[in-house]
């Protein structure tokens, strides 16, 4: 038995997959080139003009930059704002949910 | 002990407010609930009412202010009327969508355009479908006994009320009404517990986009769509009539004074022809039943209190046994009939309640109302009725209609 929302008004805590994986609802996902990811190339933390931008908050801003799929939507402003055109937006393969 | 003084609705309203002991009002100035904002303004200058007094720039902003601070755990109080309230319109499902106890006065006023600052009831009605509680008061005394009631009712059922009293007729006219005492006024009126506490150790994000199905939460809970949100809605008001009857009841033995309820009954026992109305108007019918019964006519007032919930049960008992029923509107749905009048007759639907319904638009936008035109509206209808003819189109008392 699952437990029941008892809540008079519409509430949300706010956390990690409130709305779901919506990773799922993805038609591009964001591929990095770490050839011309800027804090790759330069091995330090610089840039993350994508972190600063993903309106999702899936970008985690290391050496390596990495990039959330479970919740990334493929909504491309990474791609569009990334300076030296590392990231390109990729075509889901078929069948995924 | 209470003591009686002479004072106006709008006077009244205010006095209920800080007998209430709100503790923010925030209200944009419209005739004719003026008067009823600056006292308000005047009690927190003064110190004597405790509460954050906002000055806003426009109803709609009211109202965002009245749902923030009730959100929060306020008690809040706000007034307004015709235009005013229509410019609020999309705050008002807001706070019934959200569940806030909000109290609100409407001092009803025809809307525009064109323009008018006079009476009628056009504004609150039109906010029918809001999901708000609508109490219609006929007199000051029961402008005060509202205000207190519906802060109790408000604060269990978690919806918002407007209390509905009539522009000048009450607003601004002097009547003699009883002042509760502070201290039964506190020991009638528990304090507000929010239905959901807002802090920054348990932060939520309040009204979020809720899609067409339940969706599971991060933690496993399995969270209300859209739909079951409207629906709790809907049965919280369906429910908020036993709320409604037991605090009339209870604020009876508290005070001395019963409302009656979801409507009030006047002469009704042995009444062929039943009088029905909102507002003052149905505190006008009352005089008229007396001139129509000095004539021999057995007439009765049923003066409907709360229009939404609307008092399906309750009216189906006291029209029972009408023979003709006689309703006044201060308002009129365009393109079909007075509000009041396809209410009644839908819940008189799979009743026993056959009786001809005739229903009259009487005082728009100000036109005064008198006993005796509505007798002589009583007296024309029972006539007809009496000759063959109970069918009856609206019509438009006291208007050159041709």
């Amino acid at each position: 038995m699952k437990s029941q929302d008892k809540s008079v008004s519409a509430m949300a805590d706010p956390a990690v997959g409130e709305a779901g994986k919506t990773g799922d609802w993805r038609d591009l996902k964001p591929v990095i080139d770490y050839g011309k990811c800027i804090p790759s190339v330069k091995n330090r933390p610089a840039c993350y003009l994508c972190w600063l931008y993903c309106p999702e908050g899936v970008v985690k801003a290391g050496i390596r930059v990495e990039i959330d799929l479970t919740y990334c939507k493929g909504c491309g402003v990474c791609a569009e704002e990334c300076p030296s055109k590392a990231i390109s937006m990729v075509r889901e393969e078929k069948g995924h949910e | 002990m209470s003591d009686v003084q002479i004072i106006t609705g709008n006077q009244a309203a205010a006095m209920a407010a800080r007998l209430c002991n709100v503790q923010v009002v925030a209200a944009y100035p419209i005739t004719p609930q003026s008067q009823l904002a600056e006292i308000l303004s005047q009690y927190v200058e003064s110190g004597s009412l405790r509460a954050e007094y906002v000055r806003v720039e426009s109803e709609h902003s009211a109202m965002t202010v009245c749902i923030s601070a009730s959100t929060v755990g306020a008690r809040v109080f706000t007034a307004t009327s015709a235009n005013g309230l229509l410019y609020m319109h999309e705050q008002l499902h807001w706070a019934a969508g959200s569940r806030l106890p909000i109290v609100m006065c409407v001092v009803n006023r025809g809307v525009g355009a064109p323009w008018s600052i006079f009476n009628d009831q056009q504004d609150s009605l039109s906010q029918r479908d809001t999901g708000w509680i609508q109490i219609h008061c006929r007199d000051n005394q029961e402008i005060m006994d509202s205000v207190i009631q519906a802060y109790r009712i408000a604060e269990q059922v978690y919806a918002p009320i407007m209390v509905c009293y009539d522009g000048f007729v009450l607003s601004h006219t002097m009547m003699p009404v009883h002042i509760p005492g502070a201290n039964p006024v506190r020991s009638f009126l528990p304090p507000y517990k929010p239905h959901t506490i807002l802090s920054p150790e348990n932060p939520k994000n309040i009204n979020p986009v809720l899609l067409p199905n339940p969706r599971m939460s991060a933690e496993g809970i399995l969270c209300d769509g859209y739909m079951e949100m409207r629906y709790k809605l809907q049965k919280a008001m369906e429910d908020s009539r036993e709320v409604i009857m037991k605090t009339s009841r209870e604020f009876a033995d508290a005070f001395g004074r019963d409302n009656g309820g979801m409507l009030w009954e006047y002469r009704t026992d042995d009444a062929e022809v039943i009088l029905s109305a909102m507002g003052s108007v149905a505190a006008e019918a009352m005089a008229a039943v007396d001139q129509l019964r000095a004539e021999g006519i057995g007439a009765g007032v049923v003066g409907i209190r709360v229009f939404r919930p609307f008092p399906k049960e309750d009216v189906a008992r006291a029209f029972r046994k009408a023979k003709a029923i006689i309703l006044f509107e201060k308002s009129i749905s365009y393109g079909y009939e007075g509000g009041l009048s396809s209410e009644l007759k839908a819940a008189f639907y799979r009743t026993d309640i056959h009786a001809p319904v005739h229903d009259y638009i009487v005082g728009i936008g100000g036109r005064d109302v008198k006993a005796r035109e509505l007798v002589e509206a009583v007296k024309s209808s029972v006539e007809a009725i009496r000759t063959g003819t109970p069918e009856k189109h609206t019509s438009w008392l006291n208007c050159i209609t041709e």
